[in-house]
């Protein structure tokens, strides 16, 4: 799903079908059981909450001071010759790039990883106008081949086995590749090389804009990155307007949080830092650098309750600890971003309209919390949407049930009055200690889950007996 | 110093559906020594009712628990997530509202029933005998708004004859969420199977948690799927193994 198109499903039906997938749970739990272990072992020995306090404090002294830091940027970017172009929303950016590709009559881009160019929708806007767009990180091209979103934010075919990905290569390049991963890459890796020779634009994504250097940072394993940023003449970065840092002493503290977080590695294998376009000393680069910096919903968040969602550094580390995420992949989410800071993020951009849904995939087990290198609330945010959500779109029948649970459970004659009725009630389901069969809405949960029947005598009822036992002399436990 | 006047938050689960939890705890509180009463006037922490969003519902049953709970020393419950809701979430529910010190004060004395044991009563090892091997599956709320992870595993290490051994991801969520098992019950039946696919693999034949709503959620799937594999609160096991239940009917 992007911009303006409708979500697929809502969450319940997406999950179903995720579910239905032979091998996918696997595939996933296995790469996030990867991750966890890489994580703990990349921060074994560091002060990890010392590191996560001064991210968090990083980001939110950033975000509140986001107007300041962005012109501040701009003005800098602009003094070494970038273009910087603000995008209200995510129409304007991809109009602003569609002008670029076309202004220089390109007809091959060569695309890095970009999360903030899937929710603008840009490949297909950029392919409805012929150019002929490519992604270079490995694991955007098998899931462009495959003619998916990315799953997953920082590994977006996290879905695919080695087996469906040599299946997917033979099936659309008519190869006999074998599963396996090194001769996989290096078949990718010799396409993908012609592309970056031959690509007039590059179009990439960044992971941090360093305000008072104007320059913007690109983190890969690949070298992908670098290849989209150096050898097009032509480089467009497409930014969240809310991936700034001040300066690169603020720089040095996220990236281990960064890396450390979303792969579990100390350092990344490739850092680019692009100042701007080739200057008249430099051997290469490109001859323009544009930097379009997304808004598309994001400043409305600033000085909400939900601002911290904002600090967001999109580790995926969040992704990798989700329960639920970890049952369904970023494809159940029906968004751009799934996992728990997708359950966020979307119903704050998209509205409650279109993503309300999320808010509620989520048993709120607070592991997405526990791991954020930049301390973002995210389970209490779930709990805050669902405020928000329930104020704006519960039905009148939801509603109702909830405030009759609460009148008659909120006094204590008619909350035992109600577990009368219902011991009263059960017997017709009970059978050999348990009932496997309820009507609704308790047949949500014997749908697949046997349900305990209400005791013969509640904890009330036994404790009053022993209570009145006790006071004629039967021992009282002590 | 006089026994601590502990009042045992039964929590709506134990009550209506695991007594027996209830009456083990209370024994176990009475064990190390507290003055143990049980306030008739309490229902459930309205839980349910904030994750679903309804807040001035989960209020309204939040101001019966606040007054159910007034003068008591400590409020002890048999489940980590409704001691955090009485911890972590009332404060919030109550910000700005006049029962705000009323909920701030019962966030102060409210607890876990083995973090009580151990941290506040002193209980170091439990003696008794129970034979088998357990694993320990950690409640969510338990775990992360509370940070109760150590103290029902020293508690279980006491007791003869029972192996604890642990699975890959004690700390995974077993799928439970309260609405959220009803609301997604096939992801939330998936992440029990994920779970009980863990149990499986330590060859345990009993699962042990501190929180009913986990209990419920994991026993359900697991009699519902044919396993053998019991799932046991922790409180039940420790009174059980310590021989503390007549004591407590």
């Amino acid at each position: 799903m992007t911009a303006g198109e409708e979500r697929a499903g809502t969450f319940a039906e997406l999950a179903h079908v995720q579910l239905e997938k032979p091998g996918l749970r696997r595939a996933i739990g296995s790469a996030m059981d990867r991750f966890v272990v890489n994580r703990a072992n990349a921060f074994a020995g560091a002060d990890l909450e010392a590191m996560r306090a001064a991210g968090e404090a990083i980001r939110a002294h950033t975000v509140a001071r986001l107007d300041v830091y962005l012109a501040q940027f701009a003005e800098a970017a602009e003094a070494r010759g970038t273009k910087v172009f603000f995008a209200a929303d995510g129409a304007e950016a991809v109009e602003y790039v569609r002008g670029v590709v076309r202004g220089h009559g390109a007809t091959r881009v060569a695309k890095g990883k970009s999360m903030a160019s899937e929710e603008i929708g840009l490949n297909h806007a950029l392919e409805a106008d012929g150019v002929d767009v490519v992604e270079t990180d490995l694991g955007e091209y098998i899931v462009q081949v495959a003619h998916e979103p990315p799953s997953h934010i920082i590994v977006p075919a996290i879905h695919k086995t080695r087996q469906d990905v040599a299946e997917l290569f033979n099936d659309v390049h008519h190869t006999d590749l074998p599963a396996d991963p090194p001769e996989l890459t290096r078949f990718a890796r010799e396409l993908l090389r012609d592309r970056f020779l031959s690509a007039d634009v590059g179009i990439t994504g960044v992971n941090f804009a360093v305000a008072d250097a104007g320059a913007v940072v690109i983190v890969t394993n690949e070298g992908n990155g670098r290849m989209c940023s150096t050898l097009p003449k032509v480089h467009v970065a497409l930014m969240g307007m809310e991936r700034i840092v001040p300066s690169f002493r603020e720089l040095a503290v996220m990236l281990p949080l960064l890396t450390g977080s979303a792969t579990g590695q100390r350092v990344t294998a490739y850092l680019n830092v692009i100042g701007g376009p080739r200057g008249p000393d430099d051997v290469d680069g490109p001859d323009e650098v544009h930097v379009v910096i997304l808004d598309n919903g994001r400043s409305r968040l600033l000085g909400t309750e939900y601002r911290s969602v904002l600090h967001c550094i999109r580790c995926g580390a969040c992704q990798n600890v989700c329960p639920v995420y970890r049952q369904v992949g970023g494809h159940g989410y029906g968004a751009v971003y799934g996992g728990p800071i997708g359950a966020v993020l979307t119903p704050l951009l998209d509205g409650f309209e279109r993503a309300g849904d999320l808010p509620y995939a989520s048993s709120l087990c607070a592991a997405c919390t526990d791991v954020c290198p930049v301390r973002i609330p995210l389970h209490e945010h779930l709990l805050s949407l669902r405020r928000d959500v329930a104020r704006e779109r519960a039905g009148a029948a939801e509603r109702s049930a909830f405030r009759t649970w609460s009148a008659v459970w909120s006094r204590p004659w008619s909350y035992r009055l109600a577990a009368r009725l219902g011991r009263a009630g059960q017997v017709v389901f009970a059978r050999g200690g348990r009932i496997r069969r309820a009507p609704f809405p308790l047949s949500r949960w014997t749908s697949g889950r046997d349900l305990p029947p209400i005791a013969s005598r509640t904890f009330r009822e036994r404790w009053k007996r022993t209570r009145r036992g006790s006071r004629n002399g039967a021992p009282d436990g002590r | 110093m006089p026994p601590a006047r502990v009042a045992l938050f039964v929590t709506c689960l134990v009550d209506l559906l695991y007594p027996e939890v209830g009456e083990a705890s209370a024994a176990l509180l009475r064990h190390a020594g507290a003055d143990v009463a049980f306030p008739a006037a309490q229902t459930c922490c309205g839980q349910p009712q904030l994750n679903s969003g309804f807040v001035d519902d989960a209020r309204r049953l939040a101001r019966g628990t606040l007054r159910a709970f007034e003068g008591f020393d400590a409020v002890v419950a048999p489940s980590g997530s409704c001691a955090a809701m009485l911890r972590v979430s009332y404060p919030h529910l109550f910000a700005g509202e006049s029962e705000e010190p009323r909920a701030r004060d019962l966030a102060g004395r409210t607890f876990e029933l083995t973090e009580y044991l151990v941290d506040h009563l002193g209980v170091d090892r439990l003696q008794g005998r129970w034979e088998g091997r357990v694993t320990y599956h950690d409640a969510c709320h338990g775990l992360r708004e509370l940070g109760v992870r150590a103290q029902g595993r020293q508690l279980l290490s006491g007791i003869d004859g029972l192996e604890l051994v642990e699975m890959a991801r004690p700390d995974a969520c077993c799928g439970f969420g309260g609405t959220f098992s009803v609301r997604l019950p096939e992801v939330a039946v998936a992440m029990a199977d994920d779970k009980a696919a863990q149990i499986d693999a330590t060859g345990a034949g009993t699962v042990v948690a501190g929180d009913a709503g986990c209990l419920m959620h994991m026993a359900g799937r697991l009699t519902r799927s044919g396993s053998d594999v019991a799932a046991m609160h922790v409180a039940s096991l420790l009174a059980s193994a310590a021989g503390l239940e007549s004591a407590a009917t």
